[in-house]
């Protein structure tokens, strides 16, 4: 699909837009529908359509596997380590009151950094996941 | 105050563990990680157990959120015992699994190894400290999932069919354990178990309470492969890595068998799980079937590992014939049996993991003159072997012991029976063992002779606690008989 100018063309112009749909999805979910685990799929499916349209090679390319471990590492940190701060802060396991001084403000950050947890994770193993499917045939 | 933190500490530890070593990667610092998580939880587990000595059950709640509603922990002397088992043999079988691991994973799969040890190690002690039963099925899938992965390392290709296999078979029983919790949710309107078992009262005689019973029955079954539905364990344990052999089976059926008991008890009450349903006729039949046929099976294996595979279904039967004595003695039986069966298991799989470690083959052919050339590892063998079978001074002496009594209390002749043929059928296969590794033949002059000693260590500490245990009972018939009793109590 690397020769068709239609294709290449159009999935240039549309990836930002997804990535961009992504992260409002992503940052509205405490107002609006959305959240991390959906923000986090639309995520890789930007990633996804890049790798089909310009090959698996050029996925990997973009975000070597490391960077990727890395980031399914990460968002799992971020959501258990909101947790282990508001014990340190000497509240219960993920009781947000404890991030900021007020309650509806600690919880409005513990989510936000929560479902930001949620969504790197999902993106990362949902493009890993296709790789692995992809990359079989490869040598 | 950390002591109020230790309930989520106990889970949020080898959680967080888990990312950090997959980011590690290194095999020998993604196993030092290993080993000290696993060292810590064992360490809350031990200080949980003493907070509950002394101040009785602990309730922890999460984000804040007040018992019904938001996620609780509940804790008492039955959850915290298993923890106290999980935690114990994950620490002694991580330090077999550093040589074990490095002879039989690739180097750059190791860090993912250990990352879903990690990962199985949080879901198993998730499943037994939470008293949310949606939260218990999600802990099972992150158990599950990650003992897939781990089965599936086994350096056989087998193992790849054999994790398929489990997948499916532990799929279908996840499904069945999430209708029944949702079937429950449907008749109740809460998750929460104690909110639930209250509840539960009222309704408790309606076709929607006796059909999510049923399938939290079966789904279970699955999970602590009660025969007929073991078929997926033989070749799991047999074709996995043998430290994921020994953990796995120490661990992963206990955790089950708890889960069990806990909504038999706990949820469902003891008048309705054994009274109004006929759990109680079935639990003993199949019980009994898994104890002969499994035990008959075990005899004609060449694989030692599968033999082993085969005896901890028999011993799954032992568990459930306990439980369906219904009385307070069979259930400290079955309880105690949860531990000794640990004890011994984990010893003799050690066993066979230093010897795959020498030999690279675990077949009966093999071990021809072996009890010369290892005499360490074989010891660990004859001692966990005898305990199996249920010689005095040994740990299985003491749990078969239990069952006994608790058998002829209720006056159920046949379960006796039952019981001593089994134990006669596993000095046959134990004595296969024994007889060629003392009195057959060695097959050819092989350089090398003892595993190493971070390999025989582990495995001598789960052999002697087979004899502690089998002298010395106050510690685990004390606290198993507290557990029961607590089940017993229906709401602890």
């Amino acid at each position: 699909m690397r020769d068709n100018p239609v294709l290449r063309i159009v999935a240039k112009i549309i990836i930002p837009v997804i990535l961009l749909f992504a992260l409002y999805v992503q940052f509205h979910g405490d107002f609006g529908p959305g959240g991390g685990f959906q923000a986090g799929v639309i995520f890789a499916a930007g990633f996804i359509l890049y790798g089909l349209v310009f090959g698996t090679e050029a996925l990997r390319n973009a975000i070597p596997p490391g960077l990727l471990r890395f980031a399914i590492a990460l968002g799992l940190v971020l959501y258990a380590g909101v947790g282990a701060t508001t014990m340190l802060l000497g509240s219960d396991y993920l009781a947000y009151g404890a991030l900021a001084h007020d309650l509806i403000g600690g919880q409005h950050l513990g989510i936000f950094l929560v479902e930001l947890g949620v969504g790197v994770t999902v993106s990362a193993v949902i493009v890993t996941i296709f790789l692995a499917f992809a990359g079989r045939n490869d040598p | 105050m950390i002591s109020a933190q230790l309930p989520a500490l106990q889970v949020v530890v080898p959680l967080l563990a888990a990312p950090l070593c997959l980011v590690l990667h290194r095999p020998f610092a993604a196993w030092l990680l290993t080993f000290v998580v696993s060292g810590i939880s064992l360490l809350v587990s031990v200080a949980l157990l003493g907070q509950i000595l002394e101040q009785g059950v602990i309730d922890y709640t999460f984000g804040g959120w007040a018992a019904p509603f938001g996620i609780a922990y509940h804790i008492d002397f039955a959850n915290a015992y298993v923890l106290l088992i999980v935690t114990a043999i994950s620490t002694v079988v991580s330090i077999f699994a550093r040589r074990s691991v490095a002879s039989e994973i690739e180097a750059h799969s190791q860090g993912l190894f250990y990352t879903a040890w990690l990962l199985c190690l949080t879901g198993l002690l998730g499943i037994t400290i939470t008293g949310d039963a949606f939260n218990l099925f999600v802990f099972l899938e992150i158990s599950s999932l990650s003992s897939y992965v781990l089965i599936a390392m086994g350096n056989d290709r087998k193992a790849l069919t054999a994790a398929y296999q489990y997948l499916i078979m532990g799929t279908i029983g996840a499904t069945f354990i999430l209708i029944g919790i949702g079937l429950l949710y449907m008749l109740t309107g809460t998750l929460n178990m104690l909110d639930m078992a209250q509840r539960l009262i009222a309704v408790a005689d309606s076709r929607t309470a006796r059909t999510g019973f049923a399938f939290l029955t079966v789904g279970l079954g699955l999970k602590i492969a009660l025969f007929p539905l073991h078929l997926w364990l033989p070749n799991a344990y047999a074709y996995a890595p043998s430290a994921v052999s020994a953990f796995l089976a120490a661990t992963a059926t206990k955790v089950a068998v708890y889960v069990l008991l806990r909504f038999m008890f706990s949820v469902f009450g003891i008048d309705f799980a054994l009274g109004a349903m006929p759990l109680s006729t079935m639990l003993v039949v199949l019980g009994s079937v898994a104890v002969l046929s499994a035990s008959t099976v075990a005899i004609f294996q060449h694989n030692l590992k599968r033999m082993l595979a085969y005896s901890s279904i028999a011993q799954i039967g032992y568990l459930v014939l306990g439980v369906s004595l219904a009385t307070p003695a069979g259930l400290t039986a079955t309880l105690l049996h949860l531990f000794n069966h640990a004890l011994m298991k984990g010893a003799l799989f050690l066993a066979l993991g230093c010897i795959a470690w020498r030999l690279g083959s675990v077949r009966l052919g093999d071990l021809g003159g072996l009890g010369y050339r290892m005499p360490w590892t074989m010891g660990v063998f004859v001692i966990g072997g005898l305990s199996l079978i249920g010689l005095p001074l040994t740990a299985g002496f003491i749990s078969k012991w239990y069952l006994v009594l608790a058998a002829v209390e209720r006056g159920w002749w046949p379960v006796v029976l039952v019981i001593i043929a089994g134990s006669l059928l596993a000095v046959i296969y134990v004595w296969r063992v024994i007889e060629t590794a003392y009195l057959g033949k060695t097959k050819e002059a092989v350089s090398g002779t003892e595993a190493p000693l971070s390999m025989l260590v582990p495995a001598w500490l789960l052999a002697i606690a087979n004899l502690y245990f089998g002298m010395h009972t106050e510690l685990s018939a004390g606290i198993a008989s507290q557990a029961a009793m607590v089940l017993f109590g229906g709401q602890p």
